[in-house]
């Protein structure tokens, strides 16, 4: 495979502008119960009805600490071969705001629980290293429903308080395409270690996304802003475009970019200034008096790191030594656990090679059609592993197997009640065939004698011929070879 | 460090407390000599002083992963500015 270069700029009057981007993801930590409170975390729950005194702000209430969460974010830290701190501070980051109790956020600021760490992406123009600065805990806010009412705004305070990881990028990041690609890095890490559903729909992944251009070339970093609060992958990347076109037509025009927190707004595809969040830099964060310091020993550091999961990377050079898969097969196969899960399961019993082609072709195409999940697969990884093996050994034909393959859909049999019951075997008794394609060359004398005169286009002719007399299921290859003995004859 | 009359009032802004005008002079008065005396204790040397950020010498206390609260809507619910029986009602505040 040939490799594409590198080539992602903003091309202004006076000359060609680099994107510099860094992302700020929150992704919701898998727990049971919230960040310092005992409600649960359960999505789509009735509203206000996992509220606790704490997650609503009563005076006088204290919060202590749910263990799973610190475990998660280490986990998550291991995940991106980062610097784990055996000692952290949970600091009030204050503002002011309607589904915020408290009127600050437990965050962390100065010291947070995990620190430089690194995530490595595929991309055509060859594998390329995005720095991670740091990862803090946080809680999150509840949620400000604005459309049922005309003068007033409802709030849920379900999320608030839910516990979330804060995973902050250095400004590596180069283009939309590679936005694309960290977050489904991140969210597959995650996703195998456990630590965060990745769920973008439901709001368990989202991302602050900060932007600022260069002339090509330039070694200083532009005036940046940040676009709040984006959740979905297709959405930043329409963000980031429409916003790097914007600094580069401001610069052009010889005016300044002001560093700014802006709102992308997905009905008109703009970013444009959140004026109310003029005060939002200052925060005044200060220890939070309620919280001790966070104290890791080294052995609970050490212990979760040995019993984290295989992860995307290690297991895609295992996919490819093991089974013989290329990269770019091993790359799609780890991209989900559930993936791999089910590929090993029908690799144990089948050919390695043929269903990797076979997954990734029908099966991916099935269920993207109808929209599910591989764990909600109707044909089970067993069953698809019998019908690999029927193509490998030669007792249905690829085109009958796609027929198989469509019936296997619609009633969950396994595939060998299917050919046995419908007759869909292959014919591959030599004999058989031999009686059959004479039969058919015996009627047909007259194309028989032109094919022998040279019209060898003919040849494709006898074969439909065989085809259709077997009903499709004549072994091909045999058919060929016996085919051409006997016309030669 | 000292503060002027705009600081005074920025700051009374961002803990939403309501300031009359007729004060902010001799509140600005009042926060600078309590910086003042803040200020002093810049004199002492405190290069090897590792920061104190609590008088207890322990680390912080977690609790298991369990649900063990919520579902106390209406409680809660009674502090909301409107009545609502499933929200809490506020001012409109959009972007």
């Amino acid at each position: 495979m040939s490799k594409e270069k590198f080539d992602y700029f903003i091309k202004g009057e006076k000359g060609k502008y680099e994107v510099v981007i860094g992302l700020e993801v929150h992704a919701q930590v898998l727990s049971k119960s919230k960040l310092f409170s005992g409600s649960s975390t359960k999505f789509g729950a009735d509203p206000n009805n996992q509220v606790s005194l704490i997650d609503s702000a009563f005076p006088g209430m204290l919060p202590v600490i749910n263990e799973e969460c610190i475990k998660q974010a280490v986990r998550t830290g291991h995940g991106l071969n980062a610097k784990i701190n055996n000692y952290s501070v949970f600091d009030r980051k204050n503002y002011f705001y309607a589904d915020l109790p408290q009127g600050y956020q437990i965050s962390q600021y100065k010291n947070p629980i995990v620190g430089e760490g690194k995530v490595l992406l595929d991309m055509p123009y060859g594998s390329k290293e995005i720095g991670i600065e740091r990862l803090h805990l946080e809680q999150d806010a509840g949620k400000s429903i604005h459309d049922m009412d005309p003068s007033n705004t409802y709030v849920d305070l379900n999320r608030s308080g839910i516990a979330l990881m804060e995973i902050v990028s250095k400004p590596d990041l180069r283009s939309p395409d590679e936005v694309n690609a960290y977050i489904k890095k991140l969210r597959s890490i995650m996703r195998y270690l456990g630590t965060c559903d990745g769920n973008m729909q439901e709001g368990s992944l989202r991302a602050d996304v900060n932007v600022s251009v260069r002339k090509e070339g330039d070694t200083n970093f532009g005036t940046r802003c940040e676009i709040k609060n984006v959740n979905s992958i297709k959405f930043m990347q329409m963000a980031i475009e429409y916003e790097a076109a914007r600094q580069v037509e401001l610069i052009e025009n010889g005016k300044k970019i002001d560093q700014e927190t802006r709102l992308f707004d997905t009905k008109k595809n703009e970013t444009r200034s959140m004026r109310s969040k003029e005060d939002a830099h200052d925060y005044r964060y200060f220890p939070d008096p309620d919280l001790l310091p966070l104290k890791l020993e080294q052995k609970l550091i050490d212990d979760l790191k040995k019993s984290l999961p295989e992860l995307p990377d290690k297991k895609k050079e295992r996919f490819v030594k093991e089974y013989g898969l290329n990269a770019y097969e091993a790359n799609v196969l780890v991209s989900e656990k559930e993936i791999s899960d089910y590929y090993e399961e029908v690799a144990k019993l089948s050919d390695k090679k043929l269903a990797a082609t076979w997954m990734m072709g029908d099966l991916f195409a099935m269920l993207n059609d109808r929209g599910l999940d591989i764990s909600k697969s109707p044909i089970s990884a067993k069953h698809f592993a019998e019908l690999v093996q029927a193509i490998k050994s030669g007792e249905i034909s690829g085109r009958i197997a796609k027929e198989v393959f469509e019936i296997m859909v619609e009633s969950g049999d396994n595939p060998k009640k299917i050919i046995e019951s419908k007759g869909m075997k292959q014919q591959s008794d030599p004999k058989e065939l031999e009686k059959m394609i004479n039969e058919i060359l015996s009627k047909n004398k007259d194309k028989v004698d032109q094919y022998k005169a040279g019209k060898e286009k003919l040849f494709g002719f006898f074969v439909g011929q065989v085809m259709k007399l077997s009903g499709g299921k004549a072994n091909p290859q045999l058919t060929n070879e016996i085919l051409k003995k006997l016309l030669k004859g | 460090m000292s503060l002027d009359k705009e600081k005074i009032k920025h700051v009374a802004k961002l803990a939403r407390i309501s300031v009359d005008e007729a004060k902010v002079e001799s509140l600005t008065k009042d926060l600078n000599s309590i910086f003042k005396f803040i200020e002093q204790l810049n004199e002492l040397n405190t290069d090897k002083v590792e920061p104190l950020t609590s008088i207890l010498n322990q680390s912080l206390r977690s609790r298991k992963d369990e649900i063990s609260d919520g579902k106390i809507r209406e409680k809660i619910l009674k502090n909301s500015p409107k009545e609502n029986e499933e929200f809490f009602v506020v001012p409109k505040v959009v972007e």
